[in-house]
């Protein structure tokens, strides 16, 4: 990076009383406006299953409703299906972290391979990792689908998990950190000591690696939870859904939104409004507890805070 | 699908050429071995659906070579141009809002207040990240119902009476945007603002010293030495932006039927395969998509020359 004080144009109006006046109101305006947008939403989420339908539409948006109204929400979604919700949240996590660990146990090595050994076809394979990172991946679900079906894996946990655990990303990011933050030194002296390849790899490099391997494991077991287009393609019943394609059934169970199909059934907003609740509720969670961690790994060490 | 994408410029950072001194590495199997596993799955679920969907592309439903010809069809369908038209409607807005709004914000965060309370903004604005997907779309069903929405007034303003004013189909790419920046723009200002807070203090207070304010500094010095993330939120606003599938799949459920089943590229190629069982006309819009992706990676990677691979 380079500085670029010489381009900059001699203002001298910033400082001046009125101008800051201004600048001041501009600022409190945009943030005072954003966080009304980013947290309005939630808030109302977090008190919609504690009234009733009619109350959702009558009552103040954001007044509380009733504990036992809450209970009842919670009674009429576990009874949808029998129970299919807890259904969904196992699935989910079936799918989730059974691709978590297969990613895991790919990428990393793959990662740790790419920055510090050398073979054949090295700088092909980073390179490819780089295009099919960036290429649309919603574009290659179709043709997944069709490979799956020629292997028989459709309707299978197998045609959710396989995919799942390719996360070039992973291999990317494990690559990057490899690269720039371990000494090559380190390695080679491991060497001489007579350590094998899989000793350096497995007792000088992985515990080194545990901060990327914490963000690894963040990215993609948020991104497979969260999953919907391959899950809602590949998988046929109900009680192979993961949570994402459950709630978009709830959804068409909803009278408000499907008059048709949600009658005589007891899912109304409160109900889909606690569904969604739940469905986050790992990712939330996770989130809460990583947060400060994950901003450092993000940055990877580059802020001054 | 956005803000886990977002988080991808995390990696950005530290990537800088890597001189190696090749004598020193090892050729020889220990690292094939280490990337057996991974090649395995790149093959399975990158290279091979890619080279499936060409072929298919490229083919009829009974293997015969068809030259452009599925490409010519599926470009001459009725829905193909307006899906295009919708995603790109929906991007350009998208681009704009997203990266205009989170660097302004990053800005302010970074430079026009105390770090303590900063830290407090990028938390709540980060927290509709955890809503992703499916429930993000929900919660916006309710969010644009003027019946029950905590903003109704603002709908009514706005000449919205009911829900099924709101999801007219030319307001879809509005909504989307908004979806969209609910859920992703928190990560991105988190990314925004701790790449500006790697600018070094001195540069900015040498600025004040030669008289330049905030806003200033921000378009001067703060902008320009942050353009590579700025590139790099474009190329993943883009990718994202040309694969919605589940937003407007749901807005078409909820609006019952008004808003088009073949609203993005995605729901047409869902429908050719799985409506039509014409899966050679699918993947020629697939791989209309694909190419689309990384012509636009391209041009953004080439020209801002993101990705330095390693310099051997």
């Amino acid at each position: 990076m380079t500085t670029t004080l010489d381009r900059r144009a001699g203002g001298h109006t910033g400082t001046r009383p009125v101008s800051r006046f201004v600048s001041t109101g501009i600022v409190v305006l945009i943030l005072a406006l954003l966080l009304i947008f980013f947290v309005l939403p939630a808030i109302w989420l977090l008190l919609a299953p504690t009234k009733t339908a009619g109350q959702l539409i009558h009552d103040f948006p954001l007044s509380f409703g009733s504990f036992g109204q809450l209970g009842a929400a919670w009674q009429h979604l576990t009874s949808f299906q029998n129970g299919a919700i807890f259904q969904w949240l196992g699935n989910s996590a079936v799918y989730s972290i059974g691709s978590l660990i297969l990613t895991l146990v790919t990428s990393v090595p793959a990662g740790y391979a790419l920055a510090l050994t050398e073979f054949k076809g090295r700088k092909t394979l980073l390179t490819v990792t780089l295009v099919v990172m960036i290429m649309p991946s919603a574009a290659l679900v179709l043709p997944t689908f069709l490979e799956l079906n020629l292997f028989g894996l459709i309707g299978t946990v197998w045609s959710i998990i396989l995919p799942f655990s390719f996360f070039p990303f992973g291999v990317y990011l494990v690559y990057i950190y490899f690269a720039t933050s371990l000494p090559r030194d380190l390695l080679s002296a491991a060497r001489i000591d007579g350590c094998n390849e899989w000793q350096v790899f497995w007792r000088i490099a992985m515990p080194l690696a545990k901060p990327v391997i914490g963000l690894i494991a963040f990215f993609s077991f948020v991104n497979n939870w969260n999953n919907f287009f391959l899950p809602y393609l590949v998988l046929p019943s109900s009680d192979q859904f993961p949570i994402q394609v459950g709630l978009n059934q709830l959804l068409s169970s909803t009278p408000s939104f499907n008059p048709v199909a949600g009658k005589g059934l007891n899912i109304t907003s409160p109900e889909l409004a606690l569904a969604i609740i739940i469905a986050i509720l790992p990712v939330l969670v996770l989130f809460l507890f990583s947060q400060r961690a994950l901003v450092a790994g993000m940055l990877a060490g580059a802020t001054k805070e | 699908m956005t803000v886990l994408e977002n988080e991808r410029v995390a990696a950005l950072e530290s990537v800088k050429p890597v001189r190696r001194r090749p004598a020193r590495r090892r050729a020889g199997l220990a690292g094939y071995l280490f990337v057996s596993g991974y090649t395995i799955l790149l093959v399975a679920f990158g290279i091979v659906p890619t080279g499936y969907a060409i072929y298919l592309a490229f083919t009829n439903d009974r293997g015969q070579f068809t030259g452009l010809g599925q490409f010519i069809k599926v470009a001459n369908d009725y829905r193909f141009l307006p899906a295009f038209e919708n995603i790109l409607i929906y991007l350009v807005m998208w681009l704009i809002l997203v990266i205009v709004l989170t660097t302004v914000v990053a800005v302010i965060l970074r430079s026009r207040m105390r770090p303590g309370l900063s830290s407090i903004f990028r938390f709540l604005f980060y927290i509709p990240g955890a809503l992703a997907g499916v429930a993000s779309v929900l919660v916006w069903l309710f969010m644009l119902d003027p019946a029950v929405s905590p903003a109704s007034g603002l709908l009514k303003a706005f000449g919205f009476q009911n829900f099924a004013q709101v999801l007219q189909p030319e307001n879809l790419p509005v909504i989307l945007v908004l979806i969209a920046f609910w859920t992703g723009a928190g990560g991105w200002i988190v990314v925004m603002y701790g790449a500006l807070n790697n600018i070094p203090d001195e540069v900015l207070e040498a600025a004040r010293v030669d008289g330049a304010g905030p806003w200033q500094s921000a378009w001067h010095i703060q902008l320009p030495m942050i353009r590579k993330w700025i590139v790099y939120q474009s190329i993943l606003a883009f990718a994202a932006g040309t694969q919605l599938f589940v937003e407007p799949q749901l807005l078409q459920t909820a609006s019952l039927g008004r808003v088009s089943p073949t609203w993005s590229p995605n729901q047409l190629a869902y429908v050719y395969a799985f409506q039509h069982g014409d899966f050679n006309g699918a993947a020629a819009i697939s791989i209309f998509l694909l190419a689309l992706g990384l012509i636009v990676a391209a041009v953004l990677v080439t020209r801002s020359g993101l990705f330095t691979l390693d310099n051997e």
